[in-house]
């Protein structure tokens, strides 16, 4: 496999972990939550896609994408807005929490073998031909994942809502203060984190049209490793980290010999313990932040 | 508080939860054998609380990592227990040295419980400079990694296959006497100098540092501590099951025991016993209704998932409404010693201290 090839699908996997990333980023950025139960929204795409492939595409994806933000809203305004003042360490449980409450919920609706998502299974034809392999679905992933890296970047910039959410992310109580209504920011965050892991799943369900249980808990364990192993504290660096962490689990898997291959995850999670341990703030994180020792 | 007082409240916070350890020991002797399997089960699950509690309770750190010293205790325990004749057929990779050897039950169990504790503290190095999120998601790295090295590296055990044929010697006296050795354990930890250093440093690290507290030194201690704990639990969950893979060890086994600690209440021995003791009857109650086979209440049969669910969601409610556990994290007391413990007393200690300020939050 040729470098060139490498790195064509490693940015394309990155656009992936990137929206992923920009996800939980938003939420953790308004509510200082992180949230492991993102992953259950591309869960819930994912099925949906599986439920209503024998509608039109448009509609499929449609309703795709209302499912993830509905359930995105009722998680908020079910489990995360009464623990809105506990501590950090709590509210992480909690979404562990809401996580597997809700992949019971998947076992029991869907059965453990999974469900199949074929929705846009045509675009994994070749979109060039040639040495190089590249699919729709990579081209897809690239435009996809940039454009709505690029919307929320002007939403955040550009807009009231994303001023304040910009806010309430630096200083919540004093956006409060100022006329920031908490209730709006905050569900907007989860409106955009449903709508990024709608397209998630969307994206992902091409390349992997098995939906079972667990489909989003992975992606999201990594996806979250990334954030952190970026820098959390701000939505830049998330996402880079997010990027990062796709490329590189891509890039690996095609570097890394045949019989070690099996070993991927641990490299991958090496290399974020030692990142942790130099960078603990974060990778992209200014240093003279980093290095502040957190106790 | 009186010196004698302070004895009467230490026998109770160590009597209490080990009593209620020996009368599910007993009970489950009355038991059908498949209710007995329960309560074994239940028994297991304190152990492996416990040493989840020596941790994140005394330290305030939350790990996500801990089911990876109970899957190394388990492995190392059940692979060194199948006899030496049978070992090479059934894992034909293995190192030499692994094969051609075997063990008893009480030196697996040992053998689980030092390489639990060295893995743990060779993990904790590194890792205990971290806390928050950073230290969630480290630990987290480290149960990923573990899994995978255990699931494919052919060479150390049955890779993605089952790990079958592992003597069943786990019993109800065997879990008993595991669980009750996991409580003085941790009720010794609790009681000794770096375990109340370790809780100073989790109420105010700032000021545990001022007075000379090395707040790395103290976390790694207890996290080598509970690593053999944990090790030891996985040990005794081999021998109980007689079979494990992978999966059985992993992000589902990390759920069901945070969930366990954080319902009964991270911060005591007490709650985590009460919370694996109750959670884990619950479990297996839910379980058994999913199979159908009936429990208690007629014939009740549940979709698989079921527990999961419930589980979930109890955890949640006991999130918000609860925060502390069911217990509050408080240790056990009994009424007379907890009146005199009213307003007008002396001092503090560093206990009623973090129980006051868990209590704010």
């Amino acid at each position: 496999m040729s470098v060139l090839q490498s790195i064509v699908d490693g940015v394309a996997l990155g656009a992936v972990y990137a929206l992923v990333a920009v996800g939980l980023a938003l939420v953790f950025g308004v509510m200082r939550l992180i949230n492991f139960a993102h992953g259950e929204l591309i869960t819930a795409g994912g099925y949906t896609l599986a439920l209503t492939a024998a509608f039109p595409r448009i509609a499929s994806v449609t309703i795709t994408v209302l499912v993830c933000i509905v359930l995105a809203l009722l998680m908020e305004r079910l489990a995360f807005r009464p623990l809105r003042e506990a501590s950090p360490t709590t509210t992480l449980i909690a979404t562990f929490a809401v996580a597997f409450a809700l992949q019971g919920v998947w076992l029991i609706a869907f059965g453990p073998e999974g469900r199949t998502a074929d929705v846009l299974a045509s675009l994994n034809r070749r979109a060039i031909a040639g040495e190089l392999d590249v699919r729709w679905i990579t081209i897809t992933m690239l435009a996809v994942g940039g454009a709505l890296l690029g919307g929320t970047a002007l939403l955040l910039g550009r807009t009231t809502i994303g001023l304040q959410m910009r806010a309430a992310a630096a200083d919540f109580r004093a956006a409060r203060l100022l006329g920031v209504r908490a209730d709006t920011v905050i569900s907007f965050a989860f409106v955009l984190a449903g709508l990024l892991a709608a397209a998630v799943a969307i994206l992902l369900t091409v390349q992997r049209p098995l939906v079972t249980p667990t489909f989003g808990l992975q992606v999201t364990i990594l996806g979250l490793v990334g954030v952190v192993v970026g820098g959390i504290d701000r939505l830049g660096t998330a996402t880079l980290g997010g990027f990062t962490i796709g490329f590189l689990t891509s890039v690996l898997g095609d570097a890394l010999p045949a019989s070690e291959r099996v070993f991927l995850p641990s490299f991958v999670f090496l290399l974020v313990i030692v990142v942790l341990l130099l960078r603990p703030a974060g990778l992209f994180e200014r240093p003279s932040k980093a290095a502040v020792e957190r106790v | 508080m009186t010196r004698r007082r302070r004895y009467a409240t230490g026998v109770v916070e160590l009597l209490v939860p080990a009593g209620l350890i020996v009368l599910v020991g007993v009970l489950g002797g009355f038991m059908a054998p498949g209710t007995e399997e329960d309560f074994i089960t239940a028994l297991v699950a304190v152990t492996i609380v416990i040493a989840l509690h020596v941790f994140v309770g005394n330290s305030g750190v939350l790990s996500f990592g801990h089911i990876s010293f109970v899957a190394i205790g388990a492995f190392a325990a059940g692979l060194m227990t199948i006899p030496a004749t049978v070992k090479p057929t059934l894992m034909p990779e293995l190192y030499p040295f692994l094969a051609e050897n075997d063990m008893g039950n009480v030196p697996s169990l040992l053998l689980a419980a030092v390489l639990g504790g060295l893995f743990a503290a060779c993990v904790g190095v590194p890792l205990m400079r971290l806390s928050g999120l950073a230290a969630g998601i480290a630990t987290l790295a480290v149960l990923e990694i573990t899994h995978n090295v255990l699931r494919f590296w052919e060479k150390i055990g049955p890779g993605a296959q089952t790990l079958s044929l592992v003597p069943e010697t786990t019993g109800l006296f065997e879990a008993t006497v595991g669980a009750l050795i996991a409580v003085a354990v941790a009720f010794l930890f609790r009681r000794s100098r770096p375990g109340r250093k370790l809780r100073a440093s989790r109420e105010d690290p700032p000021a545990a540092q001022a007075v000379g507290i090395d707040i790395h030194r103290q976390r790694l201690l207890a996290f080598a501590i509970s690593g053999a704990l944990a090790g030891f639990a996985g040990a005794l969950m081999v021998h109980q099951l007689g079979s494990i893979t992978t999966e059985q060890v992993y992000l589902d086994l990390t759920f069901l025991t945070l969930a366990m600690l954080v319902i009964g209440g991270a911060a005591s021995i007490w709650g985590a016993v009460v919370g694996a003791l109750l959670v884990s009857f619950l479990d297996s109650f839910l379980l058994n209704a999913e199979d159908g086979t009936d429990v208690l209440v007629a014939d009740l049969t549940l979709p698989n998932g079921s527990s999961t669910v419930i589980l979930g969601v109890l955890m949640a409610l006991m999130l918000l409404l609860r925060p502390g556990g069911i217990t509050g994290g408080r240790e056990a007391s009994v009424p007379f010693l907890r009146r005199a413990r009213g307003p007008g007393r002396p001092s503090l200690t560093f206990d009623q201290v973090s129980e006051s300020v868990s209590e704010r939050r």
